[in-house]
């Protein structure tokens, strides 16, 4: 190929991509799962005191994709986590993930001894990188997630919300290709999850992460996700899957949240129900 | 993929009831206002001193009053007992002398040798036995087994062993001071909160890495507690050493009290007593409190 040519050839990809809206509804082109599950059962326990935490889970997220996964208690929610996480090595089945992953917690789980911009800044350290640009980029992130004044506050001076929002930073900050959250807005107030899932929804938009969100909220995965996993209870299997036609940005009143979110909440209820008539 | 910074255009907000990013900075720079009024400005700094003062004071005079009506009542002729005017009028002249200095520098010195042997001990054993269950198992207990132990008790031994050196002086100030150290970053180890553990693997902090930046750091506060309480313990194992042991031409804070009961200098031997209390509360004050408290404020986990 002339050098001309290529260089028109990527001139013309370099066009396509800033004029065409980057898709990660799972209707776009098909790319590589960021997260492939097959038949993964976690066991603990040995002997006769063992108990299933998940049970042959199959399941494969898309790149790009905000996938929810929804389940009352005993459903090996955090389990999963832990799992594509590498936390935890699976009983059987395999788990294959494209790239790195980052965890978030309920809690914010920061470092009470740095401040938000020195807990961001480990993250890169402990990634390798140099002084300065740690510096930069900490700051950077923290006015991603609009925290950029808060940069030397420790985080007991924090609101819940403002450590979740540094936790999202420190996540960020390791350059992972898969955020993985386990109930990040569980302990919040209502108006500051509101807005939360407002930012959440912008920095995934703009980051174009894989995200896997837990949550036993059914309306905050109608409101956040392209797709919602419905697990199955002790142990945990799966148990339905809904992908979510709704425009985006949405809100958490829109009609389409609420009416999904009560179709998932009656196979949740049904799911929960059974659990009542075993005993 | 990079977590950038990059808007991508075209994705921004437009849809009829969404927010505009603008609207959403607002409303998160809200949020953060009425959170961030709650804490209020503290009283002035003189007003803090004051009242972290007064109750010291109160105390101090209350116990020297008590001493004085003790004197007063004439339990014990004034020659055996002194009070307390007499006992300060002589520490004062005491702090005069060049030799009181030659005597603190020395006893000063043996602290700072023995605290930091100690240290230097404690901290590997803490370190070691938080590392290994089996080594837990097999010396945990034998380590707050040894914090029980007086350390005059050890002082036998440590003149067959060393004879009458600093040796036998330092081996019990390090015995004495040690478990407490090692006790300390065990527990501080041990109470690291696992979700704290978890964040820093999550980030990639594993084996000495996690050591270096997610559990010592997490432990610091306990540790902190562990070496005030082995400081408390080494500076009293020093003086009951330095009675004991009593080197030609080095004057001690210990031997000095010594040569005062050989005179039967009543006055004499309290100012010295009034000299070890003011060392003791001075380091543990200036060195060890301050940080612990300095530490604690930073982390959220002091009262004020």
């Amino acid at each position: 190929m002339p050098p001309d040519t290529a260089l028109a050839t990527a001139a013309a990809l370099t066009t396509a991509v800033s004029t065409t809206p980057v898709s990660s509804s799972p209707s776009g082109p098909r790319v590589v799962a960021a997260v492939r599950l097959e038949g993964v059962t976690k066991v603990y326990g040995t002997g006769r005191e063992t108990v299933a935490a998940l049970d042959s889970i199959s399941l494969e997220i898309e790149k790009g994709d905000f996938t929810c996964i929804v389940g009352a208690s005993g459903c090996g929610k955090t389990t999963l986590l832990n799992l594509i996480a590498g936390l935890d090595e699976p009983t059987s089945g395999e788990i294959e993930v494209t790239g790195r992953t980052a965890l978030m917690f309920q809690e914010s789980a920061l470092f009470p001894w740095l401040t938000a911009a020195g807990n961001v800044e480990l993250a890169l350290r402990l990634r390798g990188v140099g002084r300065r640009p740690r510096q930069a980029r900490a700051r950077e992130l923290l006015e991603l997630v609009h925290l950029g004044g808060f940069a030397d506050k420790r985080p007991h001076e924090l609101s819940g919300g403002m450590r979740q929002r540094v936790a999202l930073a420190r996540a960020l900050a390791q350059d992972a290709d898969v955020l993985l959250m386990d109930e990040p807005f569980g302990a919040l107030d209502a108006i500051t999850r509101d807005v939360l899932h407002d930012e959440l929804e912008r920095v995934w938009r703009q980051t174009g992460l894989t995200v896997v969100f837990v949550t036993h909220n059914v309306r905050e995965a109608a409101r956040l996700g392209d797709r919602i996993v419905l697990l199955a209870s002790r142990p945990g299997r799966l148990a339905a899957e809904f992908n979510v036609d709704l425009a985006r940005p949405r809100r958490i009143e829109d009609s389409g949240v609420t009416t999904l979110a009560t179709e998932v909440t009656e196979h949740l209820r049904r799911e929960v129900a059974r659990h009542g008539r075993v005993h | 993929m990079a977590a950038s910074t990059d808007t991508i255009p075209g994705a921004a907000a437009t849809a009829a009831g969404a927010l505009s990013d603008q609207q959403l900075a607002t409303q998160l720079a809200g949020l953060d206002a009425l959170d961030q009024a709650a804490h209020r400005q503290s009283a002035s700094l003189a007003r803090r001193a004051w009242r972290a003062t007064w109750p010291k004071l109160a105390a101090i005079g209350l116990a020297l009053f008590a001493w004085q009506v003790v004197v007063w009542s004439g339990w014990r002729p004034t020659y055996v007992l002194p009070g307390p005017i007499t006992v300060l009028e002589r520490f004062w002249q005491d702090l005069g002398e060049p030799e009181t200095w030659r005597a603190v520098a020395t006893t000063l010195r043996r602290a700072a040798v023995g605290f930091a042997l100690a240290v230097a001990v404690g901290v590997t054993i803490g370190l070691a036995v938080s590392r290994f269950k089996s080594l837990r198992t097999a010396v945990g207990s034998l380590i707050t087994g040894l914090q029980t132990m007086p350390s005059i008790a050890w002082f036998p031994l440590a003149l067959l062993l060393f004879r009458l050196s600093e040796g036998a002086i330092m081996f019990v100030v390090v015995i004495g001071a040690a478990p407490s150290i090692a006790n300390g970053l065990i527990s501080g180890i041990d109470h690291v909160p696992p979700l704290l553990t978890r964040a820093g693997r999550v980030l990639g902090a594993r084996g000495l890495t996690a050591y270096r930046h997610v559990i010592i750091p997490a432990a610091l506060p306990t540790f902190l507690t562990g070496l005030k309480q082995g400081w408390a313990f080494a500076w009293r194992s020093l003086m009951a050493g330095e009675l004991l042991v009593i080197i030609a031409n080095q004057p001690s804070i210990g031997s000095r009290l010594q040569f005062e009961r050989e005179f039967a200098d009543s006055a004499g031997l309290m100012a010295v007593m009034l000299l070890i209390l003011v060392i003791g509360v001075a380091v543990d004050a200036i060195a060890f409190s301050t940080v612990e408290r300095t530490v604690r404020r930073r982390r959220g986990l002091a009262a004020s």
